[in-house]
């Protein structure tokens, strides 16, 4: 069995989980760059005397597919590495997976990890 | 341009006080200058050692042989045309400057339309300037110097609307044809620099218009203003028209007096930039339904300030170049005035708002340091260093005021700030010349005891001839204020209704108008219009606005 781990983070903070990550044996970690809003909301700014608000923060998104076994490990991992616990550290949430293929070699599921 | 030197020299009697049109753009005084003067030029021996080779090669055929003159002379003359050239090459890349600011205030989605209107103009204006307008401005200027002649002896024309002391137009030299021209690398010299500055004032608009201007109607701009437009304004003060003339005519000081151009290049450009930025509304986006105004954050502030430091630079050309003679010694406080009224409208821009919003905003920063460029561009030849500190101080507070009043109040859409910067201090440098000089510039043209318009002497109450003069010298300033005064308000009233006018009249006579159709201006002007994007490999960045109350009512966004 397989799940996915999605945590949305503080861009600042990848370097940190990237490394407690790799330290706890993860192979693979998809990154992007994504804007939320949430309970931080968003700011207004003044540009040239004109108040503008900027609503989407700019986060970082990492998907990470694991053990089911792991998946608790691999949670508390990225929640320790990115908790500032100041507003806006961001979540982390865990789906099943049905599938998982390695496209090189077909393998599936566990072995394609 | 080596056959300067060798047109023959002028038969005709040195008449200074009749002459309607005599070198106006006044400070070209003493092209040949005491040798003490040269031996201050910052010019290496290299650079002679080519000019007199040059020189040595260069006879032609004429008419009547020339007064040789002498090596030293020959030097000095083309030293000052070399001057001349060398600052209009100065003035022409504030163009990049234009593009970088203006481009980097726009939004990433519009950056490939305003990058093309900062070239395009150049070449619009410059095929207007080159085919009528410099006849128009330029047709009755000529200088003549006792014992030399540099090739502009003569005016190339003759009044085309009006005469004497009220000229309004001139003619002569249409698309730089006709004898004088082939001869004369005076005159050619002169002419690009005076297309440099036709071209800072015709790309003053696109900063003020950007985001949402057809290119089809931004074209016939360029060609308008090069042409018409800005020679019209020209033609009065630095071509010898009735604005220069004040002093004759009504007694006014030495007449409107303007050195590089605060009311002649900037204030005329900022008011088409404001009539323009009228007719057009503002952004779609750009204010609430109920009246609140938005900011709109331009996609590079590194650009933008790059842009506004080859401004800068640009601008000792503008500014110290318009002594017209590097043996005019003149160019040191000119250069040195320009500066520090820049870096006082730099901190007075950048300490005005913050106080008044609480971060000190790059964008404005920018407009204080140009606002202090544009304010002392007419009286940095006329004023002490302690002035040009005031004047650009004053500068940078007044560009954040006019900034805020013109987007908060009047509700007029300006990108970039070209109505603060350029109009508003325009015309306040125009009128700082009539407060700030201190008569100490300008007494004594050509040895003729004319002052700098070239059309009337200033007398001090002992009977002696002075500068140009404002009121904080003497009870004569007043007249020059007041010729000053004349000159903002018909800035403001002529050339304002000027460009209100052609802006209103395009608007009827282009299919659809002059603005961008609703859905171009969503998606952005780049493909649109141009076809390319500034970036194409980068993912744009839509946005919508709910509340939106444009002028154009038509639906947009989700």
């Amino acid at each position: 069995m397989v799940h996915l781990v999605t945590a949305v983070i503080k861009p600042f903070k990848l370097e940190e989980v990237k490394d407690a990550l790799k330290a706890i044996g993860v192979l693979g970690v998809t990154v992007s760059e994504v804007k939320g809003t949430g309970r931080q909301g968003g700011h207004t700014e003044t540009y040239r005397g004109s108040e503008y608000v900027v609503e989407f923060l700019p986060k970082v998104r990492l998907d990470i597919l694991c053990d089911t076994a792991e998946t608790d490990t691999v949670i508390d991992t990225i929640a320790t590495a990115a908790r500032t616990g100041k507003i806006g550290d961001g979540k982390i949430w865990a789906t099943a997976v049905d599938r998982v293929v390695r496209v090189r070699t077909n393998e599936r599921d566990l072995e394609a990890l | 341009m080596s056959a300067t030197e060798l047109t023959p020299p002028s038969t005709s009697p040195v008449d200074a006080t009749s002459a309607p049109a005599r070198g106006t753009r006044g400070f070209a005084r003493r092209l040949v200058a005491p040798k003490r003067l040269l031996v201050s030029a910052a010019v290496s021996a290299a650079v002679a050692a080519v000019l007199v080779t040059v020189l040595a090669n260069s006879a032609f055929a004429q008419d009547v042989a020339p007064e040789p003159l002498s090596a030293a002379d020959k030097f000095t003359q083309n030293t000052n045309l070399m001057w001349i050239v060398v600052g209009a090459a100065l003035v022409m890349f504030m163009q990049a400057g234009f593009a970088l600011l203006e481009v980097g205030f726009v939004r990433a989605k519009n950056g490939a339309h305003t990058m093309a209107m900062n070239i395009a103009v150049f070449g619009t204006g410059a095929t207007g300037f080159f085919l009528t307008g410099y006849a128009l401005m330029f047709g009755g200027y000529y200088v003549k110097v006792p014992g030399f002649d540099w090739g502009y002896d003569h005016a190339l024309g003759s009044a085309l609307i009006g005469s004497g002391k009220w000229v309004f137009l001139w003619k002569g030299g249409w698309a730089l044809t006709g004898g004088k021209f082939a001869a004369s690398g005076a005159v050619l010299g002169f002419f690009l620099y005076m297309l440099a500055f036709m071209d800072t004032a015709a790309t003053i608009p696109t900063g003020a218009m950007a985001e949402r201007w057809k290119f089809k109607s931004f074209v016939l701009w360029g060609f308008f203003c090069g042409a018409l437009y800005y020679p019209l304004f020209g033609a009065w003060t630095w071509g010898g028209g009735w604005l220069s003339q004040l002093g004759n005519s009504w007694n006014l000081g030495q007449g409107y007096t303007d050195f590089a151009g605060s009311g002649v290049v900037h204030a005329v450009g900022g008011v088409a930039a404001l009539t323009g930025a009228i007719v057009l509304g503002p952004r779609i986006g750009k204010y609430t339904k109920d009246g609140k105004s938005r900011g709109i954050p331009g996609h590079s502030i590194a650009l933008a300030g790059a842009g506004t430091l080859i401004l800068m630079f640009g601008w000792f050309g503008f500014n110290a170049g318009s002594t017209l003679q590097i043996a005019d010694g003149q160019f040191g406080l000119v250069a040195a005035n320009t500066g520090i009224s820049a870096a006082l409208g730099c901190i007075g821009g950048m300490f005005w708002v913050w106080k008044r919003t609480g971060k000190p905003d790059p964008g404005m920063i920018m407009n204080g340091l140009l606002a202090g460029l544009v304010a002392i561009t007419a009286p940095c030849a006329f004023v002490d260093p302690w002035a040009a500190a005031v004047i650009g101080l004053i500068a940078g507070v007044l560009v954040v005021e006019a900034v805020f009043f013109v987007d908060h109040r009047l509700h007029i859409d300006d990108p970039v700030g070209a109505v603060g910067v350029h109009f508003v201090n325009g015309i306040w440098g125009v009128l700082a010349v009539g407060i700030f000089a201190s008569g100490k510039y300008g007494v004594d043209a050509f040895g003729t005891g004319l002052g700098w318009n070239s059309t009337t002497t200033h007398l001090d109450s002992a009977g002696s001839a002075t500068g140009v003069t404002g009121i904080l010298y003497g009870g004569t300033g007043w007249g020059q204020l007041g010729a000053q005064a004349i000159g903002a308000a018909t800035i403001i009233i002529v050339m304002g209704g000027f460009s209100f006018a052609f802006f209103k009249l395009s608007n009827l006579l282009f299919k659809g108008g002059i603005r961008s159709t609703a859905e171009d201006e969503i998606a952005g002007l780049d493909v649109p219009e141009m076809g390319v994007f500034a970036y194409p490999d980068f993912v744009g960045t839509g946005e919508s606005y709910a509340d939106d109350e444009s002028p154009s009512k038509v639906p947009y966004g989700d």
